[in-house]
């Protein structure tokens, strides 16, 4: 156990791709260390890999919002909030929480996100369609990873495409560290009251759509707890997909015998497409859970009442699981990474992602084999201060 | 490391519905259509073994239970 002064976090990536510094060398000696929450609250940070599964699945370690302390200095977050409102699984623990993902896992199932592989392959090919109409050099974030996850969930969940440019303002401002508070509960709030029309529209219009569906499979959903499920699933489908391709994407661009093994051959995909979620580990801070009565984890004791944030960044890089850990090889198993966490709330559109990610990699690849960056490296602009990182955007040319 | 027979459980009560143990080890492992895991093949072949380890492994709630039979 370490004696000394408690960490503080920080997102800042080391390099493009890397974790924040102090995580990966407090790995090296301890996987749980003491952490100053942004609001003085005196908790615990996880950096060890079999660590961060232990607490992710232990019911003992509560996910509820009113009990979790903020790990860095901000508004609010997809994972904290003062109170969870009815709907907000994420943010519920069993029985509350299986009550709504038991509705939900039926629309997420490998089999049935595999039905979508040829439906996603043709949204795929337009957006590039569309990159080669506007020309080289574009914005590879702005043209391609957005646009697709963007579509793919509102055709699933029955939000109009067209009012993308709305709930992607809202989102973008909600999640963003830099925003004031008025403005990411105006944001909130914004989304929230949008999605809600759509809910009472569904109620009257239904289409064959998942929101409509959660209405014929429970007349009991009331319309907040639906307003909160479409929130949830809307901003997770797009935001993290969007930024794993553009991301993933410049990662390869970055390593160049990786992105050649890939191109020389393309049945690496699905490999590499775990291995970017390992190494690139996009959701900057938690999930955070609060110790519901004192816990062992690795002979530390966790306090009841103690929050503890868990770097799924820094257990993905844990040498215990993962040999050479710091090295991005898209031949390597990845498999058993945590990029999409672990326990009850383990994201539930993952498979989904999986093959939005190995669909848009691979079209991506084989659309422009001179793919490459139209600007120095050092010059893209890096989601330090978001609540997924990625890139701003990602000129590209071919 | 020999491998002899091995015996396959699940517990749908437990059961999260990520899918991991259908994508990793589909010969033994579906989920029906709400999302919950099925078990297809209770004493998998020693060629399934590996996947099923690892779907046991990866599991994010502990779902599957693995015993070595004989």
């Amino acid at each position: 156990m370490s004696q000394g002064l408690p960490v503080t976090f920080s997102t800042v990536r080391e390099g493009y791709f890397n974790p924040p510094p102090a995580t990966r060398s407090l790995r090296r000696t301890e996987p749980l260390t003491r952490m100053e929450f942004a609001d003085g609250h005196l908790g615990w940070l996880v950096t060890g890999y079999s660590a961060a599964r232990a607490v992710l699945a232990d019911a003992r370690f509560s996910a509820r919002g009113e009990l979790k302390h903020p790990p860095v200095p901000r508004a609010a977050t997809l994972d904290e909030a003062p109170a969870a409102p009815p709907g907000m699984f994420i943010q519920h623990d069993d029985p509350e929480h299986q009550r709504y993902r038991k509705l939900l896992v039926g629309q997420f199932t490998v089999r049935r996100m595999r039905l979508l592989t040829e439906w996603i392959e043709k949204i795929t090919a337009e957006r590039l369609d569309e990159m080669e109409r506007l020309g080289s050099p574009a914005d590879l974030f702005e043209h391609f990873a957005l646009p697709i996850p963007s579509l793919v969930i509102c055709e699933l969940l029955g939000v109009p495409y067209a009012d993308r440019a709305t709930f992607q303002h809202h989102t973008h401002v909600w999640s963003s560290f830099g925003e004031s508070t008025e403005d990411v509960t105006a944001a909130f709030l914004e989304l929230g009251a949008y999605l809600g029309g759509l809910v009472r529209l569904k109620r009257t219009e239904p289409a064959d759509d998942i929101i409509s569906g959660l209405i014929t499979a429970d007349p009991d959903l009331t319309d907040e707890e639906l307003t909160s499920i479409a929130f949830l699933l809307l901003v997770a489908g797009h935001e993290t997909t969007a930024n794993q391709l553009a991301l993933g994407t410049f990662a390869l661009l970055e390593h160049p015998e990786q992105l050649a093994a890939l191109r020389a051959d393309p049945s690496l995909i699905e490999g590499a497409v775990e291995e970017s979620l390992r190494f690139l580990s996009i959701v900057h801070h938690g999930p955070t859970r609060a110790a519901l009565e004192d816990v062992e984890v690795e002979g530390t004791l966790i306090r009841e009442g103690e929050v503890v944030m868990v770097s799924l960044a820094a257990a993905n890089r844990d040498p215990e699981r993962f040999p050479d850990p710091e090295s991005f090889d898209v031949t390597r198993r990845a498999a058993g990474h945590l990029g999409f966490g672990h326990g009850i709330h383990q994201c539930l559109g993952q498979q989904l992602a999986r093959i939005e990610l190995r669909v848009g990699f691979t079209a991506l690849l084989e659309r422009f084999p001179q793919l490459r960056l139209a600007c120095p490296p050092e010059e893209i602009r890096l989601r330090h201060d978001m609540q997924v990182y990625g890139v701003y955007a990602l000129p590209v040319a071919w | 490391m020999r491998d002899g027979p091995l015996r396959v459980g699940v517990d749908r009560r437990l059961c999260c519905g990520a899918g991991m143990c259908a994508l990793l080890a589909p010969e033994v492992f579906d989920q029906c259509d709400e999302g919950f895991v099925v078990l297809l093949d209770p004493a998998p072949p020693a060629a399934a073994h590996a996947a099923v380890r690892e779907a046991a492994d990866q599991c994010p709630c502990s779902a599957i239970t693995l015993h070595s039979a004989g």
